[in-house]
């Protein structure tokens, strides 16, 4: 009964991952389609084109390019600003507390569109900033931000403070300590925190949206093609970043799990 | 030694003020732009700060039927998220062995294609000339003109599909802590799998599975692309109102309005679950 059971909950698995993937497997598989019109909705004949031309959509590449440039941009700020918020969380005591980490909690769980609604209305009350690439800059940073706090402050819990004292007893100055010594160990949480920082930029649309003004990232693009039929080029874009993040990730697996193996050996 | 070292208390805070400021100025004091916005009246672009509290009232009236809309959907999208994780996060947890950090990856790889083209992936899915409506016009579940694009079942599903990494990531980290030695103690003393499960997994899962909820209840409450994409315009949610008063009718102060009523009555809901969810775990 046990056994029957377990089987039952096997074939669910398969079957919930497999749908869970169906999305991707259309987007993949529409990649190479050659549509008949300007909707890509229904399998016509098999092509490569797509892949060898896929910046043959107008617009489409500097959409791309700006995505990358603000997802660059913001994730290295938002990473060196969250890094710190984790440091003091992690290994000072200090009144206030609580009403911080709650700030940071905040942004992560409130709704986007009124996250996106707000910044718009602090923007068109001022005259310093005109709506488009800065201000996309600083709404990533914003939100950015309390994911890297979250991924570094979960990795800095198993930091061992003596390694910076033993430092220090041999003589290394606070800065040395730091460079030598903290950095390195903190390195793989700060990368994580970055890369999540990079992956939430590239993806975001609706706070992105609400404050581009004539700004055109890879994601508000889409939107603008999605009314008029999507080119299969934006779902050669699509597999590859699908492609590109699944490989960091299985990286990133195989490393833990070999350094976890070499540490327990 | 450093400056640092010599006044430890202000070290925390030397390390906080950059993002802290970030936080506040980009996240804080927007949110009091928003109310004062919501508090104006006249017409684009001579707004003038009047306390009209009349914008909350029109809010309220004149799209009771999309927040209605939006909060059942909501809560029938995350309903079905939960009841989907909960046995796929209990698999990975427990079944998956050695295999569970790649089968997490395969859980949330999806996730990272823009969630746009994701959501167009299912209009083609979903579209009137796709397989899906081919066979269940042929079976009869749907009739020879039926269709599924343009109906509240598309943006449920959407919606559901669209943030179930945010009920399967919770629920699976609270099933992965669970010290196995309980459920075998529970099996030791003749517990049935099920009775060890109901009175000890899951009871110790449940504050996973109030995360899981909250965080797809609240994106899903202010979601607008599902509707957009996959609805018609009998299925209008108030993101959609939102968005289009902000960026295409320029109506500011009563989309700013419509943006708090949402904040409000999504804090009023969290409340009460936390409310039910926190006694019956004393109780």
């Amino acid at each position: 009964m046990k056994r029957v059971r377990g089987r039952v909950l096997d074939v669910y698995a398969i079957l919930a991952i497999g749908y869970m993937l169906l999305p991707i497997a259309v987007v993949f598989l529409f990649s190479f389609n050659d549509p008949a019109g300007r909707f890509n909705y229904v399998w016509q004949s098999f092509t490569f084109d797509n892949w060898v031309n896929w910046d043959a959509v107008p617009g489409l590449r500097d959409a791309l390019e700006t995505s990358l440039v603000i997802a660059v941009l913001a994730s290295l700020t938002a990473t060196a600003l969250g890094t710190l918020i984790a440091l003091a969380l992690v290994r000072h005591q200090f009144r206030g507390r609580a009403p911080i980490n709650f700030l940071i909690f905040l942004p992560m769980a409130a709704p986007e569109i009124v996250l996106g609604a707000s910044l718009l209305t602090l923007f068109l009350n001022q005259t310093l900033l005109d709506l488009g690439f800065w201000t996309i800059f600083i709404a990533h940073v914003m939100f950015c931000i309390s994911f890297v706090v979250v991924t570094v402050r979960a990795r800095l819990v198993d930091f061992d403070r003596h390694l910076e004292e033993a430092a220090a007893d041999l003589g290394a100055t606070g800065l040395e300590t730091f460079r030598l010594v903290t950095l390195p160990l903190l390195w793989p949480a700060i990368l994580a925190g970055g890369l999540l920082a990079f992956a939430i930029s590239v993806d975001d649309f609706v706070i992105t949206y609400f404050n581009s003004g004539s700004e055109i990232t890879f994601p508000v693009f889409v939107w603008g093609q999605a009314a008029r039929g999507v080119p299969p080029q934006v779902n050669v874009i699509g597999s590859a970043i699908f492609l590109i993040a699944v490989g960091i990730m299985l990286v990133s697996v195989i490393v833990q799990t070999r350094r976890r193996k070499e540490s327990s050996a | 030694m450093t400056f640092f070292h010599r006044h430890r208390w202000l070290a925390p805070w030397g390390l906080l003020t950059p993002g802290m400021t970030w936080l506040v100025i980009f996240f804080v004091v927007p949110l009091g732009f928003l109310a004062y916005q919501s508090l104006q009246s006249g017409i684009f672009p001579s707004y003038e700060f009047t306390w009209e509290f009349s914008n909350y009232r029109e809010a309220l009236s004149d799209n009771r039927e999309q927040l209605v809309r939006s909060f059942w959907y909501a809560g029938i999208a995350t309903v079905l998220a939960l009841a989907f994780s909960y046995p796929l996060a209990y698999w990975i947890a427990f079944r998956a062995g050695k295999w569970k950090n790649v089968f997490l990856v395969l859980v949330v790889a999806p996730f990272f294609v823009t969630y746009l083209i994701r959501t167009i992936a299912w209009q083609t899915i979903l579209s009137d000339d796709g397989t899906v409506v081919g066979v269940l016009r042929t079976v009869g579940l749907l009739a020879d003109d039926g269709r599924l694009l343009a109906t509240s079942t598309a943006v449920v599903a959407g919606i559901t599909y669209n943030y179930l990494p945010f009920a399967i990531l919770p629920i699976y980290v609270s099933l992965e802590q669970i010290d196995r030695r309980l459920v075998e103690a529970a099996e030791d003393l003749y517990a049935s799998p099920r009775r060890a499960f109901l009175r000890v997994t899951l009871p110790l899962s449940l504050p996973g599975v109030f995360a899981a909820t909250v965080l797809t209840f609240i994106p899903s409450a202010g979601d607008f692309i599902n509707a957009e994409l996959l609805g018609g315009p009998n299925q209008a949610m108030i993101g959609n109102v939102i968005q289009s008063k902000f960026l295409a009718l320029i109506d500011y102060p009563s989309a700013a309005a419509l943006s708090f009523v949402l904040m409000a009555i999504i804090v009023v809901m969290i409340a009460i679950y936390a409310r039910i969810v926190g006694s019956e775990r004393l109780g």
